[in-house]
């Protein structure tokens, strides 16, 4: 049985598709990387994955239990990470240290915690700074230490580099490694960035317009994919 | 004596009274901090959770009730004292509680007119507030009473602006507690029914003193709640 499935999900806005019928399955532990052109439907998925849409028809299955009609429970085991975070009026300690407070963790185990994770993304010189007067890169670098923090089974992470300079790119995605790598978290990112998606998945997922095109391994679907399609916006032939 | 006269020699007594420690007006003075403190405080107790629930949560009619708060945010005091009145004298509804012309009688019309000014900036600053924020308390599994923790402290700023608008409408209204107070001396008597009296009786000099100590108070209460606003907003900013 998969980790996480989906089957035919369906979401249209205004009668335009955003999401045509996707099914697909991927196992835990996994490095999922879905691609596609913008307007694609990836920030869609995510967020139907996450709860915080419903999809028109169709299932999301984790861990074997439908959480599609009733994500509460079963979210406080997946971390999201947003394109564009949001972060509380407060210093960066307790951004982070929310999302413990939010499960009822003791004092103690949150401080441990949450500067372990302040350490690991380079951010324990900040742990006292006023979150709004970070820099994007930093920003987004906490949105992470945040997601993590509760170890979730599940991290989805829309676009979590996009504008980013290569420092904070090269600190998230090591991070997102060693989170799958050593803790065995399965990871979601969804990026227009195919050469971040080679550098980091195990699998690759396509979308375009809303339908699954292809997905699989990522070095035969960097090397043969399957639909012309996939070739074209890999070759960058694709408009968008 | 000319206006200005008045007004020289009203000063002159307001540094005497100030600093004789005069007991007459010292108790007008704590009364009025007193009925004015304890209404807005009871306002916001009020105030801040219905209006952070009007915000918050969709309802049919929602924009009726915010439009009503709204408009009561300009309710005039000498109504507000008129029902009060009604309500708690020997023949009204309340009568049996034997409030009227008591401290007690002014905090309530006083409540009534800081609740709907605490209610109005409370929706006013959850309703501006990122709508985003929302989807990321959701996200992080954040239980609902965490949730109105965090929306409440993100928007502190307006809070507080509300509890200055609020404790400045309830230090300086004169019509409400003059009607359900009676203006007793050394029991009900506040600064502004003082100021009225003395008016009315010539002395001038007293009641520009007494106007004096009221914006005083009326200063140190808003320098401190400023002082809140303004570490809220570096904390913001730095």
């Amino acid at each position: 049985m998969p980790f996480l499935e989906c089957r035919a999900v369906d979401k249209s806005y205004d009668g335009k598709h955003a999401l045509k019928g996707v099914t697909f399955g991927i196992e835990g532990g996994d490095l999922l990387s879905v691609v596609g052109p913008s307007g694609s439907g990836k920030t869609t998925l995510l967020r139907i994955i996450d709860g915080l849409e419903k999809a028109d028809s169709g299932e999301v299955i984790l861990k074997g239990k439908k959480i599609s009609d009733e994500p509460f429970p079963h979210r406080k085991t997946i971390g999201m990470v947003f394109q564009n975070p949001v972060l509380f009026n407060t210093t960066v300690f307790n951004n982070v240290a929310y999302s413990l407070r939010f499960r009822g963790k003791k004092d103690e185990t949150i401080r441990k915690k949450v500067d372990g994770m302040l350490k690991l993304l380079r951010l324990y010189d900040l742990r006292e700074r006023s979150a709004p007067t970070l820099s994007g890169g930093e920003a987004q670098r906490v949105a992470l230490a945040r997601a993590l923090v509760y170890d979730p089974d599940l991290l989805l992470l829309d676009e979590p580099t996009a504008n980013l300079d290569p420092y904070n790119v090269s600190i998230i995605e090591e991070v997102l490694q060693r989170s799958n790598r050593e803790h065995g978290t399965t990871v979601i990112v969804v990026t227009h960035n195919i050469f971040q998606a080679k550098r980091l998945a195990r699998t690759v997922a396509f979308l375009l317009e809303g339908e699954l095109v292809e997905i699989g391994n990522s070095a035969a679907f960097f090397e043969s994919p399957r639909d012309p399609r996939t070739l074209s916006f890999i070759r960058g032939e694709m408009v968008y | 004596m000319g206006g200005f006269e008045i007004i020289v020699e009203g000063f002159a007594r307001a540094l005497q009274i100030l600093f004789s420690g005069d007991q007459e007006i010292l108790g007008i003075t704590l009364l009025s901090l007193r009925v004015s403190l304890t209404a807005t405080l009871l306002g916001a107790a009020f105030g801040i959770p219905i209006g952070f629930l009007v915000a918050r949560k969709d309802f049919h009619g929602k924009s009726v009730v915010t439009t009503v708060i709204n408009t009561l945010m300009g309710l005039p005091p000498v109504v507000v004292g008129l029902v009060v009145y009604l309500f708690l004298s020997s023949s009204g509804p309340l009568g049996f509680l034997r409030l009227l012309y008591t401290p007690e009688a002014m905090i309530i019309a006083q409540m009534i007119l800081t609740f709907p000014i605490v209610c109005g900036i409370t929706i006013s600053s959850i309703l501006s507030l990122n709508p985003k924020l929302k989807e990321t308390l959701v996200s992080l599994s954040a239980p609902s009473s965490w949730e109105a923790r965090v929306l409440l402290n993100e928007s502190r700023l307006g809070l507080i602006t509300a509890l200055i608008a609020a404790f400045g409408a309830a230090i300086s209204e004169v019509g409400a507690i003059m009607m359900v107070g009676g203006n007793l001396l050394g029991y009900t008597r506040a600064l502004t029914t003082a100021i009225m009296l003395y008016t009315n009786m010539g002395e001038f000099a007293t009641a520009i003193a007494l106007g004096i100590i009221l914006l005083l108070i009326a200063f140190g209460v808003n320098l401190f709640l400023t002082y809140l606003q303004m570490r809220s907003r570096v904390r913001r900013t730095t």
